[in-house]
């Protein structure tokens, strides 16, 4: 039995991999990437993703070889009587540590930018998320928010397309999470802060703009889309928009 | 160790005596052995409830606002059958705090901690023996509080297992965040004080109560990692007990500790303001965190015994692996603010953080190459504890190595809250620790009732377990890339997602599978306390001292003083004339055998 028992554990990697190869080629994925920064965050996943898969395929390799090799039923040699060896927990401690500390110091740079360099601009939009809903507020003629001329929208933030774009993302109830796929950003909203989300998006087309904070029993239909067009659209939309506004009124 | 042989006896003699009833001997035992077992028939029993919870959320997400087959005509008449978005997220909440509250922490400290502790250390029973029975019923209240939960107006908590404010602490902002959340409250408060009473009693007996010979160096790794546990417990857990009263007042007095000021959700004001949600993070991060080490390192402890035991080897490397259950235990005390890299905390701190976090993997690897090292040249048998035990290595290389994505910030920015982190604490928890406690169940079960568990209905349990576990999980992992996100009752009408529900309908049917595996071994387990194959003391020739006492041990454990002369792991020994060489038989060549251990 030890065979088969040996083999089974030789499916982990086998379809550890497998599905993994299945899912890459297919289009269930990193979804697609249409923002400045995201193919850094993409390059760090698959580096780490490399990384990690080949330990993965050493380690349940190496399993699944003793397995075989040292059953009991069939394995004739007598036990190596060993406590361990000094001069191999030297190395399994170094290489992986030098490895990490490797990952820490590499991936710096993209979280700082991200989260960290953050333009010196006035924010494009105010985002505003309630249950359950995403409140969109733009800067009006005099470019300011919190004014009497903002334009507000509901579930729908346009952007221009390669642009800067700088939100600024506050909420009214509970934590939510604004979570663009597409664009790799993914920030909680927390009532009493406000909170800078910067980048730019280098793709025309709707996009989705997710809740990802848990935020009460409508949580899963707090949906808001993300339209990127081109500038003259996008000033075209807006105009119209606070033209609305102002039959309204 | 102050018991001499003769007080043992005297204890046994009480112990058997006819003015013991039977409440005193099965209820409210002062016997650490009959506390553990009846640890481990409550959160076996949870268990269940938790697996029942898991199977109705995978029906949701599989084929969401369809009728529930079967029953759910019965449980959402209101709904016509269906389950209701409130009663999702609650499902999920409940699903996992019973799982780690219930289920992992009390099954390994309280259930495994109780019964092995003083049996594998040598000594007759726990410190402090009145102390260790309240913690089992100061489960109790808990049990009570969290069943009630589910009654009450609105239902039990449906906030997430983490109850993140204000939705948890604002009673207006949910249907579940009524009074169900400070029932939750309430129970979690008592599992923390069960959980203290058990973590001083277990540092104590360890350190104070170890048999003549006894070093700490040679304690098996399952007490090093119930140490190590029940210190990560007594720090950790005040720090949890005090967020927890700060939310109860919070929600009832409106103290508002974690509300902002001026907050008004669902039009009607939160209260008095002057607070911050993300304290509460850190606070519950700070003993959360932690509490992810309380439940692994004792699994990581029995797994180590159970495979030197199968291999009949020495475990490679046993000091790295002492140390590296401390490494993992102390920077477990500087990375939980990993939990929070998207929360809105100044992302500088992140960073550090970040270091810390990706640091801590390097004691875990250290642990599995140790693992395989023991396995080497060894001479393996395949029964069905070390077939779990296996498994759990080799989960848990899946479980720690995707732990990684996580902890780089950047990456974790597209998985953060996805199903990424669903899979990786799944093979964390599930194929690791709950691998673990099948393999500890049936390793244990003889010392616990003199039987031994079936090893054919053992095997098949276990096929099924593995196969069936990675068919629910391993899927999870490309979900987690696509950015599935968790504690979502309908995905699908995002256009992002909508392509995964065939994915989630086959994880669902594994995940039916797998509950179904486990009436196998439920069968097994209760079978086998009646009609299993009757042991003796070692049936598996292992070398620790809890295999010196009576299957199953009488009240003082032992019927003579245990006096230990070496490590429990040295199995093939070239001084022993068998390939076991237990802790308490006396050498032959005391001389020899010394400067074989100072050559090692």
């Amino acid at each position: 039995m030890g065979k088969f028992w040996s083999l089974l554990f030789l499916t982990v990697p086998v379809f550890g991999i497998g599905v993994f190869w299945w899912g890459m080629s297919g289009y269930m994925w990193l979804p697609q990437d249409v923002s400045e920064h995201g193919h850094t965050i993409d390059h760090l996943f698959n580096f780490i993703l490399v990384l990690t898969g080949l330990v993965f395929l050493g380690t349940e390799v190496v399993l699944f070889w003793f397995l075989w090799k040292y059953d009991n039923d069939t394995n004739k040699d007598p036990v190596q009587f060993t406590h361990g060896s000094h001069n191999l927990e030297i190395v399994w401690t170094i290489l992986p540590a030098a490895t990490l500390l490797f990952i820490a110091i590499y991936q710096m740079n993209a979280w700082a930018d991200v989260k960290l360099r953050k333009p010196d601009m006035a924010p494009t939009c105010k985002v505003t998320a309630r249950q359950f809903e995403w409140r969109i507020q733009y800067p009006g003629q005099d470019g300011v928010l919190d004014t009497i001329d903002d334009i507000h929208h509901v579930n729908d933030l346009h952007i221009p397309v390669n642009e800067q774009i700088l939100v600024q993302l506050e909420s009214m109830d509970v934590l939510h999470d604004f979570f663009l796929p597409n664009l790799r950003i993914k920030q909680d909203a927390v009532p009493g802060m406000t909170i800078p989300v910067w980048f730019r998006a280098t793709e025309q087309g709707t996009y989705d703009l997710v809740c990802a904070e848990l935020c009460g029993w409508g949580h899963y239909k707090m949906k808001g889309r993300l339209t990127v067009e081109t500038k003259a659209q996008f000033d075209k939309w807006l105009a119209d928009t606070q033209q609305r506004q102002e039959t309204l009124k | 160790m102050s018991a001499t042989v003769a007080g043992s006896h005297a204890h046994d003699d009480a112990g058997h005596g006819h003015s013991a009833s039977f409440i005193s001997t099965y209820v409210f035992s002062l016997d650490h052995k009959v506390i553990g077992i009846q640890f481990l028939f409550s959160t076996l029993l949870w268990f269940i409830v938790g697996g029942l919870l898991a199977l109705a959320l995978r029906w949701q997400l599989a084929w969401p606002w369809s009728d529930m087959p079967v029953v759910g005509k019965m449980l959402f008449a209101g709904e016509g059958g269906q389950i209701a978005p409130e009663f999702y997220i609650m499902l999920t909440t409940m699903h996992a705090s019973i799982m780690i509250f219930f289920v992992i922490i009390p099954i390994l400290a309280g259930a495994f901690g109780n019964f092995l502790i003083p049996l594998m250390v040598g000594a007759d029973d726990m410190a402090f023996p009145t102390l260790n029975m309240l913690s089992y019923w100061f489960m109790w209240p808990a049990f009570f509080a969290m069943t009630i939960s589910f009654f009450v107006e609105g239902g039990a908590s449906g906030n997430g297992w983490t109850v993140y404010p204000p939705l948890s602490s604002v009673t207006s902002a949910s249907p579940s965040s009524f009074n169900g959340q400070t029932w939750w409250l309430i129970g979690l408060t008592f599992v923390g004080v069960s959980s203290m009473m058990g973590s001083v009693n277990y540092m104590t007996t360890i350190i104070q109560m170890r048999a003549p010979g006894m070093t700490m160096f040679r304690l098996p790794m399952t007490i090093w990692g119930m140490f190590i546990t029940a210190i990560l417990q007594a720090f950790a857990l005040p720090v949890l007990t005090a967020a927890g009263f700060m939310q109860v007042m919070d929600r009832l007095v409106g103290t508002g500790f974690f509300i902002p000021e001026g907050l008004i959700v669902n039009n009607e004001s939160a209260g008095a303001g002057g607070g911050q949600p993300l304290l509460w993070q850190h606070l519950f991060w700070f003993y959360s965190h932690p509490a992810v080490y309380i439940m692994i390192l004792p699994a990581m402890g029995m797994v180590s015994d159970i495979m030197t035991c199968f291999a009949r080897k020495p475990l490679f490397g046993y000091k790295p692996m002492v140390y590296s259950i401390s490494g993992i235990a102390g920077l477990g005390f500087i990375v939980w603010g990993h939990h929070m890299f998207m929360s809105g905390m100044n992302p500088m701190l992140g960073t550090m953080f970040m270091v810390a976090t990706i640091m801590i993997a390097l004691p875990s690897a250290i642990k599995v190459f140790n693992w395989l090292g023991t396995l080497w040249g060894g001479k393996i048998h395949y029964t069905s504890s070390m077939l779990n035990a296996l498994a759990f290595v080799s989960m848990f290389i899946i479980g720690g190595l995707s732990g990684i994505f996580m902890a780089a910030t950047p990456v974790d920015i597209m998985i953060h809250d996805t199903y990424f982190i669903v899979a990786h604490f799944h093979y964390v928890l599930f194929g690791g620790t709950v691998f673990g406690v099948f393999a500890g169940i049936i390793f244990w079960f003889p010392k616990m009732f003199g039987r031994l568990m079936n090893e054919s209905l053992g095997k098949l349990h276990f096929v099924l377990t593995f196969i069936f576990f990675n068919g629910v999980f391993y899927p999870m992992h490309i979900l987690g890339a696509g950015g599935f996100p968790r504690r979502l009752a309908d995905p699908y009408h995002y256009e992002s997602f909508a392509y995964m529900q065939p994915i989630n309908q086959f994880m669902t049917i594994c995940a039916i599978g797998l509950g179904l595996s486990q009436l196998i071994f439920i069968g097994n387990f209760v079978a086998s306390l009646f009609i299993g194959q009757k042991c003796g003391r070692n049936p598996w020739k292992a070398n620790s001292l809890e295999w010196m006492a009576p299957s199953p041990p009488g009240h003082g454990n032992f019927d003579t003083q245990p006096i230990v002369y070496r490590g429990p792991y040295e199995y093939n020994s070239p001084h022993a004339s068998e390939d076991y060489y237990p802790q308490w038989v006396p050498p032959k060549d005391a001389k020899a055998e010394e400067a074989g251990e100072h050559a090692h």
